[in-house]
């Protein structure tokens, strides 16, 4: 069994044994099971996937960073949401301001339109999430 | 001395004063509570940061990172957060002492909340920056200012950046304190950051021997890792400085509203024993005479 924490600057969102983990990586998808070598990774924003009792639970989470030892997995991000708190109109609209922002935004600011990027992927990310069981 | 109706409106008024003073002392109760669980819900993100920060510090060159970088240089940003509203105390007072003592010809502001604002104004101090943050306050808001300090650090205009704001340190303490924000201290990155009030026992000493058993791999390197841990580290910051500043700020309000009330509340003690005694004054007076008419028409 693996330990799997994952919090948010706001709250812990979720903290449990589960058999397996899935991480979106920077290097690409990442999976983890017990006895991992120890790990720090970036995270993109994408689906983050856990089994439990042999049923699959899936998060869209933001960017941040997982540490992986032995025993545990700690996912630290900026957000994290399950299918049935996403909101797709709002996830839409969301996205199209910031779509929109970043035409704007100058080319010296780099680091304005990564974060833009980066809000327009974990946006996608949630709505990929939402509309794959359909 | 004052008549019957005068005592009668004082009392309705500083009644008024009292139940105003207590509802907002109810709300800020209410807020600071909430204010309160906000700073504890986000130590645990604080804790696991301080953990990659511990591992990652052995395996990077810690100089190499512009954020990292120390200059000789005197130029000093100050943030000072402040409250927007007053009625708090010496809360705004105390901090401001704490950040004149710290200033120097070198310095120049940025602030969050109004007071601060207006008070740097006065004296004709440059401020550089105004930040407005909502309460309560969400994380996202605190990335911008992040990023305003760290460009004003990066393109020179500033050696250091320091912060000033109030320490929760318990509902009826607080304490203004002012830190470096930037450049970041590697020695003091992993250790427990002394300004935490808020459930102080929470974090401990981040354990090195535990840390250093698992040799880390990193993805995709320790440089990609640091570059961007070390950004949202600091949105991290800020964001915990402005949560400590709110709880103090609603801590604050709580108790003088307390303590307003209970004035308000002596006072309308105090009044009604005046009016009173005004009041049988005025019987005895009628009484009086109304005698000495019937003894007079015997």
């Amino acid at each position: 069994m693996l330990q799997l924490e994952i919090v948010t600057p706001e709250k812990k969102i979720f903290s449990d044994t589960v058999s397996d983990v899935y991480l979106p990586g920077a290097g690409g998808e990442m999976g983890v099971l017990e006895l991992h070598a120890a790990l720090v990774t970036a995270l993109h924003p994408g689906e983050l996937r856990y089994e439990k009792d042999g049923e699959v639970h899936a998060l869209a989470i933001g960017s941040g960073f997982a540490e992986v030892t032995q025993e545990k997995v700690s996912v630290l991000t900026d957000s994290a949401y399950g299918e049935d708190d996403i909101d797709e109109a709002a996830e839409e609209a969301a996205m199209k301001r910031a779509e929109e922002q970043l035409e704007k935004v100058s080319a010296e600011d780099a680091e304005e339109a990564a974060y833009l990027q980066a809000t327009i992927a974990t946006n996608a990310a949630r709505l990929q999430l939402k509309r794959k069981h359909r | 001395m004052a008549n019957l109706r005068d005592i009668r409106r004082r009392i309705k008024s500083v009644k008024n004063t009292a139940q105003i003073t207590r509802a907002m002392q109810l709300v800020a109760a209410a807020k600071m509570k909430k204010a309160q669980d906000q700073a504890l819900a986000g130590r645990e993100y604080a804790d696991q940061l301080n953990q990659v920060l511990v591992n990652l510090k052995e395996n990077v060159d810690e100089e190499s990172h512009s954020l990292l970088e120390r200059r000789d240089g005197e130029k000093t940003l100050t943030l000072v957060i402040s409250t927007d509203k007053g009625l708090c105390g010496g809360l705004n007072a105390n901090l401001l002492k704490l950040v004149r003592s710290e200033q120097n010809e070198h310095t120049t502001y940025a602030t969050v909340g109004k007071k601060a604002r207006i008070q740097l104004e006065k004296t004709g101090d440059e401020i550089k920056a105004d930040f407005v943050v909502a309460d309560p306050v969400a994380f996202s808001e605190a990335r911008p200012i992040a990023k305003f300090l760290t460009e004003q650090f990066l393109d020179g205009s500033y050696d250091k950046i320091k912060v000033c704001f109030t320490n929760f340190v318990s509902t009826l303490t607080q304490t203004p304190h002012c830190s470096q924000l930037l450049p970041i201290e590697a020695d003091k990155l992993a250790e427990k950051r002394d300004y935490e009030g808020v459930g102080k026992d929470v974090i401990k000493e981040t354990d090195h021997a535990s840390a250093m058993s698992n040799d880390y791999e990193f993805e995709p390197s320790p440089e990609v890792v640091l570059d961007t841990l070390l950004p949202q580290y600091l949105n991290f910051q800020i964001y915990q400085m402005i949560l400590e500043a709110r709880a103090s700020e609603h801590s604050a309000r709580m108790v003088s509203m307390k303590a307003a009330t209970d004035n308000a509340n002596n006072m309308i003690d105090d009044l009604t024993l005046d009016y009173n005694k005004l009041r049988q004054a005025a019987i005895t007076a009628e009484l009086l005479e109304i005698t000495t008419a019937m003894k007079a028409m015997e």
